[in-house]
């Protein structure tokens, strides 16, 4: 009795212990299956692990995270987090803190982490441009200013930025058509080249996983903005004159990510915009090749790891649902409902499982790619973007 | 997208000005809040201090009218992101909505 009452007493010491704020003292362990969640409207994220699928930790004080992205540290220990108000935040993943954080800007979209992980760049709306950060200080070591516009008011607004070889980062202006090719490789004095009239509203962009192409989806006007960067003297060229918004414009309740886009052998994976399909480009004339009919509006269209399967969700009034698309024979093979609010999905890094955010249900999920079930889910406070530590080691992620 | 006619225009404008509605129920109110917030939210800032799309707070609509305002979100505004929501929201719903941007929303 007296040994069960000395237990009971350690462990309400040692949860105790586990409250208190700063550093926690825990077993060793690594970082390889560690993610980090976005819980968007209480400025916080949850340190998760998906060996076991559970939450490790909860982080606050983060600021508007409406809009938030994260990349990883080459060791996998920290987390950059990109937010709305400009913050960008490190985050110690070993040690459950925050390690660093500055307000750079005024509101941010995203950023990216440099090839050899000493840099890091954030896109920002305002004051529009890029600035670019020592990865373990977060002191500014450069400031680019986007294009002002025509009357003077402001500087473009920057989407789409992304990491490349050569120390390199690309990133689009939404207001003046354009894409900037950053090359880092004397840190000190970076070489810009700007590549103009890319086309109308440039609203995300991707870079396929060689690290070779830089394409940016257009809103204004149809088509892909598309920079080889192993010749990028050849200038942007476009591509799937047919992608767009067609003849009738239709309604974008929320913009498509390009982030995670898809290909499969020659075939890559793009979301229409405003229509219900996903399209099909055959990547080696650049063409079109299908379109899958969809339940709605795409917004993400990822690949698994392997990418027999896409995964596709939705926006507004269809967000309760996502549909898997076979990528052999170009069919939906199922439709499952999360339920309310499924924003974002990231899958674990040899893709037997995926995790969705369903925001609305304040829960993650975590599913079965082979069976297609639900395998567990797990409380969250208005859950958006999940990306899991794997990220670290992907060219443009 | 057929823009209104001139006599649906005038209409519209009268709804417009009635002031916030009585027939929206709580539940309804709720969805509404909710997607004002989290939706609009996606390209205005879940606090409303904008994004790809402008800042919406007191502040930043100072000046504007409640029908431009309820027109913007019914009719959207082209050449930009913002789409028409009028296949989802009726006038008064925008009306209610803009009316909560206008004393200021948090989530």
């Amino acid at each position: 009795m007296k040994a069960l009452i000395s237990l009971a007493l350690a462990s309400v010491l040692l949860s105790g212990c586990a409250l208190q704020s700063g550093p926690v003292e825990r077993p060793l362990r690594a970082t390889g299956d560690l993610g980090l969640v976005i819980e968007r409207a209480t400025g916080s994220v949850q340190i998760v692990e998906h060996s076991n699928n559970s939450s490790l930790a909860r982080i606050e004080g983060l600021g508007d995270l409406s809009h938030a992205t994260a990349v990883f540290s080459r060791d996998q220990r920290y987390a950059y987090v990109f937010g709305r108000d400009g913050g960008l935040t490190q985050i110690d993943m070993l040690q459950d803190r925050i390690v660093n954080r500055v307000i750079q800007g005024g509101n941010s979209i995203g950023g990216a982490i440099s090839q050899d992980g000493r840099l890091i760049a954030v896109g920002n709306y305002e004051p529009g441009g890029v600035r670019v950060f020592d990865a373990q200080t977060l002191d500014m070591l450069a400031d680019i200013p986007a294009t002002p516009m025509p009357d003077g008011s402001r500087n473009a607004r920057v989407v789409g930025v992304e990491d490349a070889p050569g120390q390199q980062f690309l990133f689009s202006l939404f207001d003046t058509g354009e894409i900037w090719q950053a090359d880092f490789s004397q840190p000190t004095a970076p070489q810009l080249t700007r590549f103009e009239n890319i086309g109308r509203q440039p609203y995300d962009a991707l870079l396929t996983p060689d690290g070779r192409y830089y394409i940016a989806g257009l809103f204004g006007e149809d088509g892909l903005a598309k920079l080889d960067l192993w010749n990028p003297q050849q200038g942007v060229t476009r591509v799937l004159d047919g992608y767009g918004r067609g003849q009738e414009a239709l309604p974008v309740y929320k913009m498509p990510h390009l982030e995670g886009w898809a290909q499969a052998g020659q075939l890559m994976f793009l979301p229409a915009i405003g229509q219900h399909r996903v399209l099909v480009m055959n990547a080696e004339n650049w063409e079109q090749q299908a379109a899958i009919k969809v339940a709605g509006q795409p917004v993400f269209v990822m690949a698994r790891p392997d990418a027999r399967q896409v995964w596709v969700n939705f926006a507004f009034p269809d967000n309760q649902l996502i549909q898997v698309i076979d990528t052999q024979s170009l069919q939906v093979i199922k439709t499952i409902e999360p339920g309310p609010g499924v924003l974002h999905m990231e899958f674990t890094p040899r893709g037997e499982q995926v995790w969705l955010s369903v925001r609305d249900r304040n829960e993650l999920q975590v599913w079965d790619t082979e069976t297609l079930e639900l395998v567990k889910t797990l409380p969250a406070q208005t859950p958006s973007g999940i990306f899991f530590s794997s990220r670290a080691h992907r060219i443009g992620l | 997208m057929d823009l209104p006619k001139p006599r649906w225009l005038l209409f519209l404008c009268l709804i417009a000005v009635v002031p916030a509605s009585h027939a929206l129920d709580e539940a309804r109110q709720q969805t509404l809040k909710h997607l004002l917030v989290q939706d609009c939210g996606s390209c205005h800032g879940l606090w409303m201090k904008g994004g790809l799309g402008p800042a919406l707070t007191p502040e930043a609509l100072a000046g504007k009218s409640r029908e431009y305002l309820v027109g913007t979100v019914i009719h959207g505004r082209p050449g930009t992101a913002m789409p028409p929501w009028k296949a989802l929201l009726s006038e008064e719903e925008a009306g209610w909505m803009i009316d909560r941007l206008l004393q200021g929303v948090e989530p």
